[in-house]
Parts: structure tokens; sequence; C-alpha cells
């Protein structure tokens, strides 16, 4: 193991941590978004538009995001649209989170016993505001390990950007065990940056799924 | 405790899933201060006829109106409809990510836009009244089933409704807990609480009502005072009925007692 070599590259590594949480914290963001949306309208079922999005979900979730990317990446400047290597990630990873998010949120919409709905109705409450009150917080809570789950496996999903050329650390990494052969090494790092970006996420998720327990939503058997 | 004062009207009502009738020709005037108990077998339509007139469900011919409007089929006003009118179900449902006194004001704040303060004394009293104050930053798991009722029956009753409609409400408690939320039932009655019951308490019944109607096969069979209809049932479909509720003795050493 060579240490020097470590220490002389850590620096490159430490930039490309920095950009590969970067595009993911925005993917990610913006995959909440449009799961958000897209959850609510097969929730409300949105007579046209409730079938663009199941069309759009089976599409995402169903390619590979390499594919995607190449899409995005080599295709579309064949039709006059070219994209930078970021804005490629950032669209990739948010056409294919947002798939899982809404798969997420779906679940916990479902989750929640109509009669809920109903007793909300019954004190008077408009559809609207049983939505928000009622449905929302309960589902959101649901939906937490799901979403958690989604949020880390997204975050992975990133090693794949080096693909479009975008100097992320699976980029790096490549880069010097291309020009180094110090494949031990590099590959090390790769995974000490991985797990240093991962291992806190999935602690907090945790923290969050705990307290959210605690606040009185375990127990869905007395419903 | 009755009066003339007509509050609900049911008019010809029939109530269809597809081509299967589930209410027919139902025809009920509630007068202000009445309790009114709905009786009949396991799918009679009892529950169904709650959940019309609360407008959950959409009715396919005639009118339910209360003071003389039409509520029913009204699904853009249904919402100012069941501010007046307080429902409780079998199952509590409670909303689980609420606390007690959160439960009871999300109706009184955001339905009817009160006054914080004032809702809030008025829950604690009304919490006061079933003896679960100290509960009132507990959430609904930590209470008992029978707790848990109570505390739906003050949701409603927060609301200040003109009726309240009781559906099955002690079915999924343990007779213990039974009796606690009977005795909330039954004081609101002597208040004057005008209240329509569906239960299968049938000496619940007897005691609360003053009026029984008895459901079955989708039609009001029989409609009599409690005494008339428990002693004396005008209808051989009521005497049945009500002999499912009679045990004979078997065991011979209790019978000489």
């Amino acid at each position: 193991m060579d240490i020097q070599f470590i220490s002389k590259y850590l620096p490159m590594y430490v930039e490309a941590a920095r950009l590969t949480v970067f595009i993911a914290f925005i993917g990610i963001l913006f995959s909440v978004l449009l799961g958000f949306i897209c959850s609510l309208i097969r929730y409300i079922k949105i007579p046209i538009l409730h079938k663009i999005v199941d069309i759009y979900i089976e599409l995402s979730r169903n390619t590979p995001l390499l594919i995607q990317l190449f899409f995005l990446y080599f295709g579309l400047p064949k039709i006059g649209i070219r994209l930078s290597s970021e804005s490629c990630a950032i669209a990739g990873l948010v056409f294919l989170g947002g798939s899982y998010m809404a798969e997420a949120f779906r679940s916990g919409l479902e989750s929640i016993p109509n009669i809920q709905r109903e007793s909300g109705l019954s004190i008077g409450l408009t559809k609207m505001q049983v939505f928000l009150y009622i449905i929302l917080p309960q589902a959101v809570t649901v939906s937490i390990p799901a979403f958690s789950a989604n949020v880390i496996f997204l975050i992975k999903e990133t090693s794949v950007f080096s693909a479009v050329a975008l100097a992320d650390l699976m980029y790096v990494a490549k880069d010097l065990i291309g020009l180094y052969y110090k494949t031990d090494e590099a590959l090390l790092m790769l995974v000490m940056a991985y797990l240093v970006i991962l291992l806190p996420v999935s602690i907090i998720f945790t923290l969050i799924e705990r307290k959210m327990r605690y606040a009185g939503f375990g127990n869905q058997s007395s419903f | 405790m009755k009066n003339d004062e007509k509050i609900l009207e049911i008019k010809h009502l029939k109530k269809k899933y597809d081509d299967t009738v589930i209410l027919n020709d139902i025809n009920i005037n509630i007068y202000k201060g009445e309790v009114v108990v709905v009786l009949g077998p396991s799918g009679c339509g009892k529950s169904t006829l709650l959940r019309c007139i609360n407008g959950l469900e959409t009715i396919q011919e005639g009118g339910i109106y209360l003071n003389g409007e039409k509520i029913s089929n009204q699904d853009k006003k249904m919402h100012f409809v069941r501010q007046k009118i307080g429902m409780v179900f079998q199952s509590y449902d409670l909303f689980p990510h609420l606390t007690i006194v959160e439960n009871i004001l999300l109706g009184p704040i955001k339905a009817q836009g009160r006054d914080k303060k004032d809702a809030t004394q008025e829950a604690e009293k009304l919490l006061e009244r079933v003896g679960l104050l100290d509960k009132r930053n507990s959430y609904p798991r930590q209470l008992s089933g029978g707790q848990k009722q109570r505390v739906a029956i003050v949701r409603a009753l927060c609301m200040h409704p003109q009726v309240m409609l009781f559906d099955e409400i002690t079915a999924a408690l343990d007779p213990e807990m039974v009796r606690e939320v009977l005795d909330v039932m039954l004081e609101l009655a002597k208040e004057g609480g005008t209240m329509v019951i569906v239960t299968h308490e049938m000496q619940f019944a007897r005691a609360i009502a003053d009026r029984i109607i008895f459901l079955d096969q989708s039609r009001i069979i029989e409609e009599s005072t409690p005494q008339e209809f428990f002693e004396n049932p005008k209808t051989s479909r009521a005497k049945q009925f009500l002999n499912v509720f009679d045990f004979e003795v078997v065991k011979h050493s209790d019978s000489n007692k």
C-alpha cells in the first residue's frame, strides 16, 4: 500500500466527492419534487396525466440509468440539444429518481386506511384539508424507510456518471488506475469516499425514522 | 325530551350499489332531542343509512333534509353539512399522528375557523366530562379502546352538531369498556341531544331510545316505542330477531334459582 500515493491524490478525491455530493443533492431534491407530484397525480387520478405518469414510471424504472444517460448525452445532440456533463447527470438522476420517489410516496399514501379519510370528512373538513392535515403527514411517515433507501440508492447510482465524462469519484479512480496502475490504492480510496458520504446519510435517516415512530405513528394496528 | 321541531327528514330514500338495493323507500322523521335507535340484522343497511345521512354515500332516489334544506348528493357543500352532523364510527378512527387534544381541535379550528383558545377550553371541559383530561397530550395508541371511543365522541361533540350519528360504536370493545362508552351516550341523551344510534346492545337500545326503527332486507319493517318493540313486536320478523338474544337455560343446577 503506497501511503504517499494516497496522500498525494487525496485532494483529487475530495474534489470529486464534492462534485458527486453536489450532483446527488440537486438530483435527489428534484427527484423528490417530481416523485411527489407524480404520486399526487396518481393518487387523485387526474384524467390523462395519470396515464402519462404511469408510462413514465414504467419507462424510468425498467431501463438502466446508464442507457438513460447515453440517450441524454449522445442521443439528444443529434436533434440539436446539447447538454453539459453536469446537466446530463442531474437530468438522468432526476428521470430515474422521480419514479422511485413516486413509488415510495405512493406506498405511503395507499397505506392510510380509507376510514381515516372518512372520519376527517365527518368532522366537516374539506377534501383538501383532509389530505393536508390527515393523509399527508401519516403517508410521509410511512414512506420514510422507502424514501431513505431511495436516497442511498440514488447516491450510489452517481457512480455511473463517469460514463458521460463527469469528473466524479468513479472517474477519478479510473483515471488514476489508468495512469499509474495503483489499482489497490485507487479503489480503496474510492470505497472509503463512498462510505464517508453514505454512512452519515444512513445514520441520519435512521434517527429521523426513530423520531417519527416515537411521535405516535408506530402502532398501525391501532386503527 | 322530544319536541315537534323536525331536524332531519328522510324521504323515499333509495340506495343501490349497481343492481344491489341496500336501502329501499326509507322514510324517517327525526325531531329535536329525539333518540332514535336503528336495529336490524347484519347487512340490513343500518350503517349505510347513517353513511347516507352524513353524505359519505350518494343516494339514488329520494332525499335527505336537515332543517328543511336538502343535504343528499350535495358534494360541493357537504363539508358544511357535516359540521352540523357528528358521526362516530365503530373503529374509533382517531388520527394517530395527532395528540388527543389536537384530534379534537382539528375540526373546530380548521373546519369552523374557531378561536384556538376558546376551542381548547371547550375541548378540555368535554374531556374532563368523559374523564380523560389527563390524556390530553397522549397519542391515540396510548389509550384503550373505550378511551379512544370516548375521545371520538368528544371530537364529534366539539363541533356542536345538531344531530349525532353513532355507528355500532361499541362493537369493537370488550364488555367493561362498552359500559363506559354507553354511559357517555346516556348522559348526552339526558341533556337533550338528538341522536341516531345503530347498535347491537339490546338492553342499551331499550334504555336510551325514544323510538326504535327495525330494518330488514333494505326496508323499515317496524317502527315503535322501545317498550312496544321489545315486549310486543308487531311483526314476526322482529320477534324472530329478538329471539336471538334470549337463551334457554340449559344448566339444571342454575334453573332452580
